[in-house]
């Protein structure tokens, strides 16, 4: 099937006002009487509760954590990207366009890049208007840094925790519609399934964390704003409660899921150290803007970074790259850090790290400088390792940071269940097949604030509602099904702990379908997935009651969820016989090593529709049109 | 340098807010000094579920130091012995072979213990609610630069508001106060000219707010201070002070 992204008629820079005018609306006096459910307060979902509260929606918002407040948005580091050119360097959307296109690997639809361009110069104005500490310069007017892949500096920062600011913006706008009776928040509640009633969204179930128990929820609509699936591979920089379950269960209850294999691996990531690790940590992109990567210029080298010369160093980046240097986008960083570690030049007791180096930076503009740009990521960084960058270069390789894949959503973000809306990192609409630097907080929050209190009105406005209650059989089936799940994983009673899978699903896929992956790899990681989930279903050790605080039980439905997953990734990975971006099949690639896209067969968005567990799933295509900005050869030389 | 070390650990556990609670003795063999605090606890964790055990429950999340879900009492100190850092970038080697360890959760009246080192520290959120925001709905915001604020003034919201609401303050404070935590967060609004409109009702209504949840006052101990992750300077309870006599005697909020 051919599936319609529903974008509106005209040129790509009317679309948007065009569109808002042809969306239905719901008259103030009649918000009231309609209930949305949102699921997750990260940037998306938090200023998704503001925005569609304000407005006069009934707002139910949950969230796995202890408070909206924790969500991992908080720990985006480097910035928010908008094209306000107050640098004056020639920026405008059009150019925010073409670049998230471009970085993307022309596998974004351009009409949603378009939208997400226009939207990102409102979203630091409302952001600054809510309190949002974003740095200045001496005249009190807002500063800017550069990032990957970008020729201007766009990035809006609040020092080293720009996400932090940023999500305690969008919390507190929240909060006060919180105070203002509009929204309601569930805190520590998963959400288990998603409940269908006349092939419209209509509800959730989710489990009490804290008593165990599962509840049912009503409402018109519901906005997924769940964030991406980088802990299918256990080690990433995700949070540990980050997981794919929310967008898995929709998945199974017929949502498409598109692109699954398109994740991105950043390049600037503390080294995995030890077998016990249960996360790695990033170092922000950022610190590229003024750290210059090196390794040693000759394989085996392992003396230390101070005992070997400049001219025995290898800055390979700025060799090869020499407009974009170090701030090449993180697909090629991170492809290139592989390399020259497979190499064997790589540094560390592992091999498996390169130099950032901010001794030239340090020189040039004095620690002071340094210290107030990236002071907190310093100390970060000498708190997990033990060493002092301002002496020493920083090690970094890179790790599985986010994922551009997601459930598929239309112009309106919506899926293919009617009123089942997905936002931010959760959706795969705007970064093609590799995201750019400070574009994620940008997302999250054009999807929060300036899309869906639109597009929503839109569906409820066009829509029926059936009269029904919690007690709809739809409702019943669907708190029995995650019932007796529970019960199941409860009572395998195996010998190895939920952990112990996990990290080794995840090595199965940063090994076949990580950085650099192939055909034969992949077709063995989805025999050793299948095995691996077989076993988990027979041997996997819970412990603990139902109806109780009992972690070990979330993480087992994660994980359960996660063996299925992976294996949808993988059947994505062996689909799309190209590189582009994140996805990157070494039988495609030009002589030097870089991405090879084939436009002809492969500009389109795969969206996968489940058909049952190790069933091949249904393939649907969204072709990509590019009227806008002209297919070519990704070159950031 | 890595090495392993062997610790004593004495860890609260108790089932649920209603039970009573014990410190249990468990032996950390073999412990990396890589590792961070909430990773040794992973891999007791892991021994405990093979041994047919329960697991210890402590709330944990991003484990960048950013989020502000961990955090446990470390040998009579909120998130342990090392100044500026959560539980999670708190590392072994910081430690030495031989060492017992003492771990509790946050205790506060209000923050009800959940389980083991788990507590409920959602009066927090209460707190924000009552007034920690700026009313700016979405759609009316004027362009960011239209809004001049001093470097300085930028930088001094910014120590402010780099609060993660971690709860250790309270727990570290002897009356149970949140004032560092709402000095921070009026310090960080008032600072900023966008803040200042609501600035009066907002102290006012956060500090009635924190004594009806059952938080203590300040008695410049300055323990949350020592003990904040993020260094959050006691001078915000100065501000927090002064907005507040300033709403009471200045404005017509009470």
């Amino acid at each position: 099937m051919q599936l319609d992204g529903k974008v509106p008629g005209g040129s790509v820079t009317q679309k948007w006002d065009r569109h808002r005018f042809e969306l239905k609306l719901v008259n103030p006096a009649n918000k009231r009487k309609f209930d949305v459910i949102v699921v997750g307060t990260g940037l998306a979902g938090g200023t998704a509760s503001a925005s569609l509260a304000e407005l006069g929606y009934n707002v139910k918002t949950f969230c796995i954590q202890d408070s909206p407040r924790r969500a991992h948005s908080i720990a985006a580091q480097g910035g928010i990207n908008a094209a306000k050119n107050y640098t004056n360097e020639g920026d405008s959307i059009w150019r925010l366009f073409y670049d998230t296109v471009k970085g993307g690997d022309f596998r974004a639809r351009e009409a949603n890049v378009y939208r997400l361009a226009q939207i990102s110069n409102n979203i630091i104005d409302q952001c600054v208007a809510l309190g949002v500490p974003f740095a200045r310069d001496y005249g009190g007017l807002l500063a800017n840094r550069s990032f990957g892949g970008s020729q201007v500096s766009r990035t809006f920062y609040a020092r080293g925790q720009t996400g932090q600011q940023l999500l305690l913006g969008a919390y507190s706008a929240m909060m006060r519609q919180v105070a203002a009776g509009k929204v309601q928040i569930f805190p520590r509640r998963e959400m288990l399934e998603l409940v269908v009633v006349n092939g419209q969204a209509r509800g959730i179930v989710v489990r009490n964390l804290v008593t165990g128990e599962l509840e049912r929820h009503l409402a018109h609509a519901v906005v997924l704003c769940t964030g991406g699936y980088g802990n299918v591979y256990f080690l990433s920089t995700n949070a540990m409660a980050s997981n794919v379950s929310a967008t898995f269960k929709c998945y199974r209850r017929g949502a498409f899921f598109a692109n699954p294999c398109f994740t991105q691996i950043h390049p600037t990531c503390v080294p995995v150290h030890g077998t016990y690790q249960s996360k790695l940590t990033l170092m922000s992109e950022s610190l590229r803007n003024d750290g210059r990567v090196w390794v040693p210029g000759s394989a085996g080298d392992n003396r230390p970074p101070g005992q070997i010369s400049e001219a025995e160093r290898d800055y390979y980046l700025e060799k090869k790259y020499p407009s974009f240097g170090n701030l090449v986008p993180r697909d090629v960083a991170s492809r290139n850090a592989k390399e020259q570690c497979d190499q064997g030049k790589g540094v560390g007791d592992t091999g498996l790290a390169v130099y950032l180096d901010f001794a030239d930076a340090i020189k040039r503009d004095g620690r002071d400088l340094i210290t107030r740009k990236y002071g907190n990521l310093f100390q970060m960084y000498e708190k997990i390792t033990g060493e002092d960058p301002y002496e020493t270069p920083m090690m970094i390789y890179p790790a599985v940071h986010y994922t551009m894949g997601g459930l598929w959503v239309d112009y309106n973000l919506m899926s293919t269940i009617d009123g089942l809306f997905v936002l931010g990192e959760a959706n795969f609409s705007d970064h093609g097949a590799n995201r750019l630097g400070a574009s994620a907080l940008m997302q999250g929050l054009a999807d929060g604030f300036f899309v869906i209190p639109y597009t929503i009105g839109g569906y409820i406005a066009g829509s029926q509602f059936a009269e029904i209650t919690t007690d709809h059989p739809a409702f019943k089936d669907a708190a029995a099904e995650t019932g007796e799940r529970i019960q199941k994983l409860l009572s395998v009673g195996g010998r190895r702990t939920v952990d112990d899978f996990h990290r080794q699903l995840g090595l199965i896929m940063w090994d076949h379908c990580g950085m650099a992956r192939n055909n034969d790899s992949l077709g063995k990681a989805r025999s050793m997935i299948q095995e691996l989930r077989e076993e988990f279903w027979e041997n996997v050790l819970v412990p603990g009651q139902e109806r109780d605080f009992n972690q070990s039980l979330e993480r087992a439905g994660r994980v359960a969820d996660y063996m299925e997953f992976a294996e949808l990734m993988i059947v994505d990975a062996l689909d799309r016989q190209e590189s582009c971006g994140g996805h990157f099949n070494e039988a495609y690639q030009t002589g030097e090593n870089e991405a090879k896209r084939d436009d002809e067969h492969f500009s389109h968005v795969s969206a996968w529709e489940y058909t049952g567990v190790g069933i091949e799933p249904n393939f649907h295509r969204e072709p990509l049109v590019f009227e806008n900005v002209e297919l070519a050869t990704r070159s950031y030389k | 340098m890595t090495k392993s070390i062997n610790l004593t650990l004495k860890v609260w556990r108790q089932p649920g807010s209603q039970s009573s609670g014990r410190l249990e003795t468990y032996e950390a063999r073999d412990i990396s000094t890589d590792m961070s605090f909430l990773e040794m606890l992973d891999v007791i964790n892991e021994q405990l579920t093979l041994e047919g055990a329960e697991p210890i429950a402590f709330d944990h999340d991003c484990r960048e130091g950013i989020c502000g879900t961990c955090g446990a009492v470390v040998n009579g100190r909120p998130h342990g012995p090392e100044k500026g850092t959560t539980l999670c970038q708190l590392h072994m080697r910081h430690f030495s072979d031989g060492d017992t360890i003492v771990i509790e959760p946050w205790r506060a009246r209000a923050f009800a213990v959940i389980k083991d080192l788990a507590v409920d520290s959602s009066a927090l959120d209460r707190l924000i609610q009552a007034g920690g925001y700026i009313s700016a709905s979405t759609g009316g915001a004027p362009d960011g630069n239209a809004i001049l604020v001093p470097q300085e003034t930028a930088e001094l919201a910014m120590d402010a508001a780099a609060c993660i609401g971690c709860g250790a303050c309270v727990a570290a404070c002897p009356n149970a106060s949140a004032m560092l935590f709402v000095g921070a967060k009026v310090s960080h609004l008032a600072l900023l000219p966008q803040g200042k409109p609501e600035a009066a009702r907002r102290v006012a209504q956060m500090v009635r707010e924190m004594d009806r949840l059952g938080f203590g006052n300040c008695t410049n101990e300055r323990e949350c201070e020592a003990e904040c992750p993020k260094e959050i300077n006691i001078t915000n309870i100065a501000r927090l002070n002064r907005e507040f006599l300033k709403a009471r005697f200045f404005s017509s909020e009470k």
